[in-house]
């Protein structure tokens, strides 16, 4: 697709996405309602999640379960310096590069211990780290109350840009802006950002490095490249995106408790990697979108066609979500196992890899 | 000294009960080099069945000693979870073998996520009281006490366990699944079935499964359609410090676990001043993994080698 197309198309395409982009959220609002936008701004942030996770996954080959630890870590450290909890309230852009640096400290600090690990070892080290994590989160309110416990940590400041909170409306050009919508131009610019780290990320040295550490370690230690670095390099990386996504995802719900950094947004997240393609930006992205609107469309779509057509609730909708996408894993990974947008390396891996299945036997 | 005695028997019921379940995990890994996600929710299905079926029996007016209905419950689900575990083999482990690793990850994610919703359709969200159909009796040992279903929960895994290790060294099934642990191929040159033997050791892993389910929920007195997670992953330690893929270290491995588990509870209140209390437990066992797979990747028991992927 992108082989063929001269430059002027391509620069009609960026426009055409970035109209859309921008009026994106009145459109939505207008027609589905605000409840929609508030959505699609939760699409933006997993879609930073994802990325920052794809990063490592998808990348450095590192299979990490215990990534919603991080995005947890970066929202924390945002709740705690930006509510009355402490009565600390200090400017979102001290936070949120504190929160994420904090976060890629973590992300270090586990990456280190799981230097020697792989596949299946490193999946269950991740996710039994994050567990930890949550079980402080918890815990950590009795006999010195650090994190509140289980009820959370309330009322945390919105972020405010230049005096303007963003927790608020505003009168602009003749249009209201909602809370929402401001905070979806906000995550909208971010994640642009983060698109743009990733992808330089990955056509830079730093980023051949970890497809020769993905495809093969040794190999990769024998060119020189520093197996060490590079992995503690994309744990940094990986979590720092995340503590961003968790410091603005703190002040965009106001609210924050360990329930909502459980295993299950871990694998959700994971989820999205592997669905969308692993290690190619755009698919990461369609994942990401997919997995946050699709559940979304099911819970407004599974109660009244129950009520319609069978006049009773059979099945409640959340337990019908949940079942729906632990089918949707399964048999994705059956019958398309490189992912809805692979990148055209892993599809020819795939084939690659079936061909030799069939020849076997 | 009391608190000791007592704790050292705590972790002794905890651990027999993880070493069932480790036993299940290291098998499968030992035969496919994977770790089966899904087993924890095996467990779960074992103790939810035999509660549904002592209470159906019990709203019939079936009128029968507690343990015969107890001993019933266990008998439809040891062939229930038997039949899970085949299941699961079949659909999210045989149609990926030779693909790529995470493929058989997510789907054992996936199937341990309908597996735990259609709990939640069958059994609801609430925790599921066991029905009171035995005795606790309360023996004391040295100051320390423990109700004899305990002491029946320990003596039955060292029963199981050395049924299991007698099986896999002296019959002629044990010795096709060492055969297919060692070298797939070969084995199959050998004129194993090797399909067979991979559907046998899920099947065998379930059972003891289902048993450690029963014994959790009589031991705790209830049951959730969660509890195979956290139990699950515990029994996973178990596993990896013995050594994967040796059933003699998941037993080691699950009676340490359990040990230090309730150790640990027992005294980090006191070790830390009163700053972690026993709502910590939990993280004991994701240390001990941590730490053991820094320091003896290849577990108490396990051989030394080179890569593990």
């Amino acid at each position: 697709m992108s082989m063929t197309l001269d430059t002027n198309k391509k620069i009609g395409i960026f426009l055409v996405c970035a109209i859309i982009l921008a009026v994106l959220p009145f459109a939505v609002g207008s027609v589905l309602g605000n409840a929609w936008v508030r959505i699609i701004d939760f699409a933006l942030l997993y879609v930073m999640l994802a990325l920052g996770l794809n990063i490592v996954v998808g990348f450095a080959g590192l299979l990490d379960l215990g990534f919603i630890a991080f995005y947890a870590v970066g929202a924390y450290a945002y709740a705690l310096l930006s509510s009355p909890h402490f009565s600390i309230h200090l400017p979102f852009y001290i936070t949120i590069p504190l929160g994420a640096l904090f976060a890629a400290f973590f992300g270090v600090l586990l990456g280190t211990p799981v230097l020697r690990l792989k596949g299946d070892y490193l999946a269950i080290v991740t996710l039994g780290f994050g567990e930890i994590i949550r079980i402080f989160m918890n815990n950590l309110n009795a006999p010195v109350n650090i994190t509140n416990g289980p009820q959370g940590i309330n009322l945390i400041d919105p972020i405010k840009v230049g005096g303007v909170s963003l927790g608020s409306t505003i009168e602009f050009a003749g249009l209201s802006f909602r809370s929402v919508y401001l905070y979806y131009y906000l995550f909208l610019v971010l994640t642009v950002g983060v698109v743009i780290m990733a992808s330089r990320l990955q056509h830079s040295r730093i980023g051949r490095a970890w497809v020769a550490l993905r495809e093969d370690d040794i190999a990769a230690a024998a060119m020189g490249i520093n197996i060490r670095n590079i992995k503690l390099l994309a744990f940094g990386l990986g979590a720092l995106s995340g503590g961003v996504a968790g410091g603005l995802f703190s002040s965009f719900q106001g609210f924050v408790s360990p329930e909502s950094f459980g295993l299950l947004e871990s694998i959700m997240i994971l989820a999205m990697i592997v669905l969308g393609g692993m290690g190619h930006i755009p698919g990461v992205i369609l994942g990401a979108v997919m997995l946050t609107i699709v559940p979304e469309v099911l819970r407004s779509v599974i109660g009244p066609l129950q009520m319609n057509t069978l006049g009773r609730m059979v099945i409640d909708p959340e337990n019908a979500r949940m079942l729906l996408f632990g089918l949707a894993l399964v048999v994705m990974m059956l019958v398309r196992p490189e992912g809805m947008w692979p990148s055209k390396r892993r599809k020819a891996e795939f084939r690659h890899a079936k061909e030799n299945a069939a020849q076997k036997g | 000294m009391d608190t000791f005695l007592q704790q050292i028997l705590n972790g002794l019921v905890l651990g027999s009960i993880y070493a069932l379940i480790a036993l299940g995990y290291t098998m499968v890994y030992g035969i496919m080099g994977l770790i089966n996600f899904a087993h924890g929710e095996v467990v779960m299905v074992g103790a939810m069945v035999t509660i549904s079926v002592i209470s159906g029996l019990t709203h019939f007016g079936v009128n029968l000693p507690g343990p015969v209905l107890l001993l019933i419950g266990v008998a439809v689900a040891i062939p229930s979870c038997m039949l899970l575990g085949f299941v699961i083999e079949r659909v999210a482990y045989r149609p990926l073998r030779g693909a790529q690793r995470l493929a058989p990850l997510i789907t054992a994610i996936g199937l341990s996520i309908v597996l735990q919703q259609l709990a939640i359709l069958i059994w609801g969200r609430n925790y599921i009281p066991f029905p009171p159909v035995l005795d606790h009796d309360v023996v004391t040992i040295f100051g320390a006490s423990i109700t004899t279903l305990q002491i029946f929960i320990i003596v039955m895994c060292f029963a199981i366990m050395v049924g299991l290790l007698v099986m896999v060294e002296r019959t002629r099934l044990g010795r096709a699944m060492r055969a297919t642990s060692q070298n797939p191929s070969v084995a199959g040159l050998m004129g194993v079935n090797v399909n067979t033997i991979i559907s046998a050791t899920f099947v065998i892993g379930s059972a003891l499964g289902a048993i450690a389910g029963v014994m959790v929920a009589t031991n705790y007195d209830q049951a959730h359609y969660y509890m195979g997670f956290m139990i699950g992953l515990k029994a996973f330690t178990a596993a990896v410090l013995g050594g994967i893929g040796n059933l003699g270290g998941a037993v080691a491995g699950g009676i340490l676990l359990g040990i230090i588990e309730s150790l640990g509870a027992g005294y980090i209140g006191s070790l830390t001043g009163g700053f972690l209390g026993s709502n910590y437990q939990d993280i004991f066992a994701f240390m001990v993994l941590i730490l053991v797979l820094i320091f003896r990747p290849s577990g108490l028991l396990g051989e030394k080698m080179a890569d593990r992927a």
